[in-house]
């Protein structure tokens, strides 16, 4: 049975990445997400568009593992492992990636500091050596060219105090430092202007791998013209409403989301 | 009741019966007889106690603090008993508390150490010997004395006579006057003229420093530009009967001399429901005497189910400066009620106060400060920074700073914040492969930052480790 309600077709085998199926969850009770089902494999890029409300943060929430969510029905596999069963941390440690809407400020946290944690952490998990100080500056610094990020990025606490630009750019930096086999974006554009949402795009793009897959999750198509996506998925009353090629962003541009929220009952 | 006592005469025999290991439980002038006694103590020290338990029956204990425990019976406790016999301990290691022990292996304590610390009876006193007689060589020929306070009184009379009690008198406070009657023993450290000591001073190299007892006294005077490093303590917990904890200590800072007293106390909390515990009243206080003279205490806190202590400076010396830098963490049902003062009476005087208060569980911490510029401080500072950091929603951070300034050029700032660790940025960390724990002790540590760089470098690695040790299991 085929899984993946892209209705794309797809005749190779490359690897599932994640695969979520009959999602049902909620929070305080509430059913928000009423059926989800997608399939990212990798070298992909997917996003999804909704509304206000349709669910697009609680999918992303869930998929690394906030508290409070409920998970009343359906499966979500990541690498064919139950992603569910999985405490956040181990998510991360498996390759699995949040940029956040509101990255959280740590006040009195050095980045550098915090991000060695996390990269060892990963490492440590793949029975890789953890690097020492040196050889992880290193490998950072390659990293901040990517985002262009001044030095004393480094030295300041984690978000602390960062402008909203800056924020969005260190999520996207972090990825970049832990490589992640599978990285969410949840509203990585809000907040940012158009300056800003190029840098960043441009570093998600440079970030693309055929072994990996990205889900970037946007209100606006705007983000797309320039983190272009190989599937556009339509969320819509906790469902995937529509999906298409990212000719379906533009066309949900032109007619705006009723256009979508209308056809909901019919499989897409 | 007390009066009953005060009146009592000294008849028992103390004094000639010297086999006895143990007073009677209980305090009175002729206890306080026997303690001497056994300490061959000479007249005028013996006087000294007697003026000081004769000023504390007309004392009461202080309830101010914003402490809760049960009263203190000072009449059911032993104020004198030899030290513990070998065969007292525990055997073997076998016979000590896991709890104890699993905390050693996780602050990666030598095994030998480990069974120094648990008290268990070793026959030979392994390396420490050698590292003492080293070390005491190297002082003497500074000049620099280091010995228990017992020594001194023997082999420095005139010395401990000069400046004992001179920063704090035994009127001073209750807890102090008490401490004066029955101190048992302590260190003692003078730093002669222009002399640099030229190791940190720790009581961790101190002979039998570990079992000092419930009522230690230190004084340690640095003559003109003398500097001293001393460290007080240790990162392991002791094992340690004694519930009431009332210990002196006394700095006096000549002209251009330097101390810097550090202090990790990471004493018995008490279990998780705030049963036994520790009670630590402790008074600290340093006279920065001469002119550009300096004294700095470090402190972090993270033992004992009540702390009652305010290490601070009078900065008498024109130029002087006073500084104090505090981590106090309460787990639990720990309770801290702990500050400084900063009394500025000489002119151009400086202080600064760093004070971080960390309370997870139910724990409640206060910072107590009193910031006091007296008329002759002309052109006295003070910068204070108060803050406190919240763990779960059970427990509570107070601050009660105090501010008295009575001279016009003087200038004084005092800033404080108050926050918490929140889910958000647990999960933050979590989200990218950091554990809870880890998450945590990385946010505290960031919170400590400024404090932990005023300890000596291994004392710092320690403490972080320690604060992890002790904040295991307060979230999630």
């Amino acid at each position: 049975m085929d899984f993946s309600m892209n209705g794309t077709e797809r005749m190779d085998t490359k690897t599932n990445i994640l695969e979520i199926r009959n999602l049902h969850a909620g929070v305080e009770g509430k059913q928000i997400l009423k059926g989800v089902d997608l399939t990212l494999r990798a070298g992909e890029v997917h996003a999804i568009m909704g509304p206000n409300g349709s669910g697009k943060s609680t999918l992303s929430q869930i998929l690394a593992g906030r508290d409070g969510y409920e998970v009343t029905e359906g499966q979500v596999l990541y690498l064919g492992k139950d992603l569910l069963e999985m405490d956040p941390e181990e998510r991360a440690r498996e390759g699995v990636f949040l940029a956040f809407q509101y990255p959280v400020e740590i006040p009195g946290v050095n980045t550098t500091y915090f991000l060695k944690a996390a990269a060892n952490e990963v490492r440590k998990h793949a029975g890789q050596p953890e690097l020492d100080a040196m050889e992880f500056l290193a490998l950072v610094k390659e990293k901040m060219k990517i985002l262009h990020l001044p030095e004393d990025f480094l030295k300041r606490s984690v978000n602390d105090g960062f402008s909203g630009g800056e924020k969005k750019r260190n999520e996207i930096f972090q990825m970049a430092v832990l490589e992640p086999r599978l990285a969410v974006l949840d509203e990585t554009d809000s907040g940012l202007d158009i300056d800003a949402l190029k840098v960043v795009a441009a570093g998600v793009n440079k970030l693309r791998r055929p072994e990996n897959a990205q889900l970037v999750i946007t209100h606006y198509q705007r983000l797309l013209n320039y983190i272009v996506p190989d599937f556009v998925h339509v969320l819509s009353e906790g469902r995937i409403a529509r999906s298409g090629g990212k000719e379906l962003a533009l066309e949900l541009e032109a007619r705006g989301y009723e256009w979508v929220t209308g056809t909901e009952l019919q499989p897409a | 009741m007390i009066e009953g006592l005060v009146r009592t005469e000294y008849k028992y025999g103390f004094v000639t019966d010297v086999e006895a290991d143990a007073a009677p439980p209980g305090l009175n002038e002729g206890i306080i007889q026997f303690i001497s006694a056994k300490k061959q103590e000479p007249d005028w020290l013996l006087e000294w106690r007697l003026k000081a338990y004769r000023h504390w029956t007309t004392m009461k204990e202080p309830h101010w603090p914003h402490l809760k425990y049960p009263a203190v019976d000072f009449q059911d406790m032993v104020y004198y008993s030899a030290p513990r016999r070998k065969t007292d301990g525990p055997k073997s290691l076998e016979e000590v508390d896991p709890k104890l022990l699993e905390t050693y292996e996780k602050l990666g304590i030598p095994l030998r150490e480990r069974e120094r610390l648990a008290g268990v009876a070793v026959d030979a006193v392994f390396d420490s010997v050698s590292v003492a007689t080293t070390f005491k060589d190297t002082l003497a020929a500074k000049g620099v004395i280091f010995c228990s306070f017992s020594e001194a009184v023997r082999e420095h009379p005139d010395l401990v006579r000069k400046y004992l009690g001179m920063v704090v008198p035994y009127t001073d406070n209750f807890y102090a006057a008490l401490n004066s009657a029955v101190f048992s023993d302590g260190s003692f450290c003078f730093i002669p003229k222009g002399v640099r000591c030229p190791m940190e001073l720790s009581t961790y190299f101190r002979i039998n420093a570990a079992n000092t007892g419930q009522f230690e006294r230190t004084l340690i005077v640095a003559e003109e530009g003398a500097h001293v490093s001393y460290l007080e303590g240790c990162t392991a917990p002791m094992r340690d009967e004694n519930q009431l904890h009332a210990a002196v200590v006394e700095l006096i800072a000549l002209d251009q001399a330097e101390i810097k007293y550090s202090t990790v106390q990471n004493w018995y909390p008490g279990d998780a429901e705030g049963r036994g515990g520790i009670y630590n009243f402790v008074t600290k206080r340093g006279l920065c005497r001469g002119k550009q003279s300096k004294i700095s205490w470090t402190q972090v806190e993270t033992g004992s189910a009540i702390t009652w202590k305010y290490p601070s400076v009078i900065l008498q010396g024109e130029d002087s400066v006073g500084e104090f830098y505090s981590v106090a963490l309460t787990n639990n049902r720990q309770q801290a009620d702990t500050g400084t003062k900063m009394v500025h009476i000489g002119k151009n005087t400086r202080s600064t106060i760093i004070s971080k208060g960390i309370s997870a569980g139910k724990g409640q911490n206060s910072y107590r400060g009193l910031v006091k510029i007296q008329k002759s401080a002309t052109n006295a500072r003070n910068f204070s920074q108060c803050d406190s950091l919240l763990i779960g929603n059970k427990c509570g951070a107070h601050t009660f700073p105090y501010i008295e300034v009575k001279n016009t050029t003087a200038s004084v700032e005092h800033e404080a914040t108050t926050s918490k660790i929140g889910e958000d940025q647990i999960f933050y960390c979590n989200s990218r492969g950091i554990s809870t724990q880890d998450a945590v002790n990385m946010i505290v540590n960031g919170f400590c930052k400024e404090v932990f760089k005023e300890l000596p470098m291994e004392f710092a690695v320690e403490a972080q480790k320690l604060l992890g040790v002790s904040l295991e299991g307060s979230v999630g």
